[in-house]
C-alpha cells in the first residue's frame, strides 16, 4: 500500500508562500520524482508529506485515511535524508535497528529484519562499524536500510545522491531503481537533477515556485512539454529555444528544437551558421553554432566523428516533426 | 639555512613563555616540596635566613594523622561531586531550553551567563546575607510566608548550601559549553529519529545525550580542576566549620591560622596527589569519550 493524495495543500512560512494550493495523486507502487530548480519547494513538499512540516491548508490522504495531523512516525512513511542523518554514535546494526527498537519489536524479530536488510544492501560485513568508518555510498545504503526495515507504505528520498561523486551516483541510481522493482513500494524522490528524474521515474512532477508545471512519464515530458519551463528543464543538453522572425515563420512566438532533432550538414540546409565550440564525447559530438539571425548559439548533436572545427561553415535543418511551438504565454501550441 | 634560521628565531620567541611557565609552576612546586620537609613555624622564630630544621616525613605523618584530614577529603569530594552533578544535569536541561527559538533570546542568554562574571567572594556574600540569612534572608521570609520555620542554611545544611552557591556560579559555564554543543547537532538526525518513531524523551536519550557526551566530559574535567580549589565561598560563608572544611581550606588553616608552613606544605603535596587521583579516575571513566 502507498496511495497518497494531496488535496489543496498549501504551505506558508510567515508571509512567504512556498506552496500555493496544489493537488497531486501518487498511486500505489509508483516511483514519483519531484524535480525543479533550487528553491522551487520540492523538498518542502516532501517534508509536508512526511509530516516534518505542518500544512497551512488542505489535506494529505495516505491509503484512504486523512493523515494531515498524524505525527510523522505514524504515517507509515520512511525517509532518506540528503545528509543520510545516520546516528554517529551507533553501529550500522544499531542504526538500522533503531526504528524497530522504537516500535518495541522483539529482539529476534529485529535481528531477523536487520539481517535481511543488510543482505539486500550488501552491508553484512559492515554491521559492526560506525557510520564514520564507512564510505559515502555505504552510508547511503545504511540510510536506505534504516528505511527498509520499517516496511513502510512509501519511501521518501530527499536528494539522496547529491553528496556522492559522479561515478557512485550512477551506481546508486541503478540500485535504488532495482530496489523499487523488487519491493514494489511507492517511492517519492526529490532531485534537482533532471537526469536522475528521467532515468528513475515512472512519473515526473516538475515544480516551479511551488506550482506543478507538468506531471507525466519521462517520455511524455520529453515529447510534449506543456510550456517553455518544462521544455527547457527536461532534456540534456537543453532544448534550443528560438524567438523572433524564425519562430514567426513557424507561426509561433517561440519555437523549441532539441539538439538531437536538428540535421547538420556542411553543404546546405535551412539555417546557415558557423561552428563555435565543439564538445566531442566520443559517441556524440555537440556543436554550438552561431546562426545568422539567431542571437543565442544553437546546440546540435551530430554523430561521433565529424570533422568540423571552429569557424567552419555549417547548415542546420530542424526536423519539422519534432518542432515545439509556444505562444506568447509560453504555453505549447498544438 | 632559512629553516634553521627561523627555527632558532622560533625558539627565541618561545623562550619567554617557557621561562614564565616554568617559573610559574616549578618554583612554587619545588618550594612547597622543600618546605614540606622542614619545620617552619614563623611565630616561633623560624625563618629562611636562619636556616630551617630538616624533619623528614614528620609533617606528612602529622597532616594525615590529624583527625581533620579524612573528613576534609570527604568534604572536598562531596562538594565537587555535588556541584558536578547539579551543573551537568541542569546545564543540559538549560542548554536545551535556550536552544529553543524564543523572543529576546540574546538578553535571556546574557542573563543566564551573568553569574559566571560575579566574583566568588561577592556571590558568596550575597547568598549568605541576602538569601540564606535565617532572620533577614529572602529564603527565611519565604519560609515564614508559608508558615514554616526558617532554616539556618549555613549551619544546619552547610555542605548543601556551599554546593548550591558554587553550582549557581558554575552552571553558566556548563550551560554555555553544552549549548554550543547542542547547536552543532544536525537537525536532520532529530528529524530522522522522529520519523523512526522516537518519542521526544527517546530522542533526548538516544540522540541528544550521546551527542553531548564529549561536551559533558569537557565540562566535568575543567570544572573538577577549579572546584577542587574552591576557597572564597567557604571562607566567606562558614569559615570551614559545620563540616565544610575542604582539603584546600584545611591547608589554609594550617598555614595561616596555626602558622605552620611546613605542615601546610605537606598538605599541599597531598592535595596535588588527590587532584591527580581524581584526574586519573575521571580520565578513565569519561576520558575515552574524547577519543571518538
Amino acid at each position: 500500500m502507498g496511495h497518497i493524495i494531496l488535496e489543496n495543500v498549501k504551505k506558508r512560512f510567515g508571509e512567504v508562500t512556498v506552496i500555493p494550493p496544489l493537488d497531486l495523486e501518487i498511486n500505489d507502487g509508483e516511483f514519483v520524482v519531484f524535480v525543479g530548480p533550487s528553491g522551487c519547494g520540492k523538498s518542502t513538499l516532501l517534508r509536508l508529506i512526511a509530516g516534518l512540516e505542518d500544512v497551512t491548508g488542505g489535506r494529505i490522504i495516505i491509503d484512504g485515511k486523512d493523515a494531515t495531523s498524524v505525527p510523522p512516525a505514524r504515517r507509515g512513511l520512511a525517509m532518506v535524508f540528503q545528509s543520510y542523518a545516520l546516528y554517529p554514535h551507533m553501529s550500522v546494526r544499531k542504526n538500522i535497528a533503531f526504528p524497530l527498537r522504537m516500535a518495541r519489536l522483539e529482539r529476534a524479530e529485529i535481528d531477523r529484519r536487520v539481517k535481511a536488510a543488510a543482505e539486500v544492501l550488501n552491508l553484512t560485513d559492515y554491521l559492526d562499524r560506525r557510520p564514520g568508518q564507512l564510505s559515502g555510498g555505504q552510508r547511503q545504503r545504511v540510510a536506505i536500510g534504516r528505511a527498509i526495515v520499517r516496511e513502510p507504505a512509501a519511501f521518501l528520498f530527499d536528494e539522496p545522491l547529491s553528496n556522492l561523486d559522479a561515478a557512485l551516483r550512477v551506481g546508486m541510481r541503478l540500485e535504488i531503481s532495482e530496489l523499487h522493482k523488487r519491493l514494489e513500494t511507492t517511492m517519492i524522490y526529490v532531485t534537482h537533477d533532471q537526469v536522475e528524474a528521467m532515468t528513475m521515474a515512472d512519473k515526473i512532477v516538475v515544480l516551479r515556485a511551488g506550482n506543478i508545471e507538468q506531471v507525466g512519464s519521462p517520455l511524455e515530458l520529453y515529447r510534449n512539454p506543456r510550456n517553455l519551463f518544462v521544455a527547457g528543464f527536461i532534456g540534456s543538453p537543453k532544448m534550443n529555444l528560438i524567438n523572433g522572425s524564425i519562430a514567426a515563420q513557424h507561426g509561433a512566438e517561440t519555437i523549441g528544437i532539441r539538439p538531437e532533432h536538428i540535421f547538420a550538414s556542411s553543404e546546405g540546409g535551412e539555417w546557415h551558421g558557423k561552428v563555435s565550440v565543439s564538445e566531442h564525447l566520443g559517441s556524440d559530438t555537440f556543436f554550438h553554432v552561431t546562426c545568422d539571425g539567431i542571437p543565442e548559439p544553437v546546440t546540435v548533436r551530430v554523430g561521433g566523428e565529424v570533422d568540423l572545427h571552429y569557424g567552419d561553415d555549417i547548415w542546420l535543418t530542424p526536423d519539422p516533426n519534432h518542432l515545439h511551438r509556444f505562444d506568447t504565454q509560453g504555453l505549447r501550441v498544438a | 639555512m632559512a629553516t634553521q634560521h627561523s627555527r632558532s628565531a622560533a625558539r627565541l620567541m618561545l623562550a619567554p613563555a617557557v621561562v614564565l611557565l616554568l617559573g610559574w609552576m616549578l618554583v612554587p612546586l619545588t618550594l612547597t616540596l622543600y618546605l614540606s620537609f622542614k619545620k617552619y613555624l614563623p611565630l616561633r622564630g623560624d625563618s629562611l635566613q636562619n636556616g630551617l630544621e630538616w624533619v623528614g616525613f614528620e609533617n606528612y605523618a602529622r597532616f594525615i594523622s590529624s583527625s581533620a584530614f579524612w573528613p576534609s577529603v570527604q568534604a572536598t569530594l562531596i562538594i565537587v561531586g555535588g556541584v558536578l552533578l547539579i551543573t551537568v544535569v541542569l546545564g543540559v536541561l538549560l542548554a536545551i531550553l535556550l536552544d529553543q527559538p524564543i523572543w529576546g533570546q540574546g538578553i535571556v542568554r546574557l542573563f543566564v551567563i551573568a553569574p559566571f562574571f560575579v566574583m566568588p567572594t561577592v556571590s558568596a556574600l550575597v547568598w549568605k546575607n541576602m538569601l540564606m540569612d535565617p532572620i533577614n534572608g529572602i529564603f527565611a521570609h519565604l519560609w515564614r510566608f508559608f508558615g514554616a520555620t526558617p532554616v539556618s542554611w549555613l549551619s544546619d545544611a552547610s555542605v548543601q548550601s556551599i554546593i548550591l552557591i558554587v553550582s549557581w556560579q558554575w552552571l553558566p559555564f556548563a550551560t554555555l559549553i553544552l549549548l554550543t554543543a547542542i547547536q552543532s547537532l544536525d537537525s536532520e538526525q532529530l528529524e530522522a529519529a522522529e520519523m523512526d518513531g522516537a518519542s521526544p524523551l527517546a530522542r533526548f536519550f538516544y540522540i541528544v545525550l550521546p551527542h553531548l557526551s564529549r561536551a559533558i566530559t569537557i565540562v566535568i574535567l575543567i570544572q573538577t580542576i577549579f572546584l577542587l580549589s574552591i576557597f572564597a565561598e567557604i571562607f566567606v560563608t562558614t569559615g570551614g566549620s559545620f563540616g565544610t572544611r575542604t582539603l584546600t581550606y584545611l591547608i589554609f588553616q594550617r598555614v595561616v591560622d596555626s602558622q605552620n608552613i611546613g605542615l601546610g606544605s605537606a598538605g599541599g603535596v597531598y592535595a596535588i596527589i588527590l587532584a591527580n587521583i581524581v584526574a586519573i579516575f575521571l580520565m578513565r571513566i569519561v576520558g575515552k569519550n574524547l577519543d571518538r
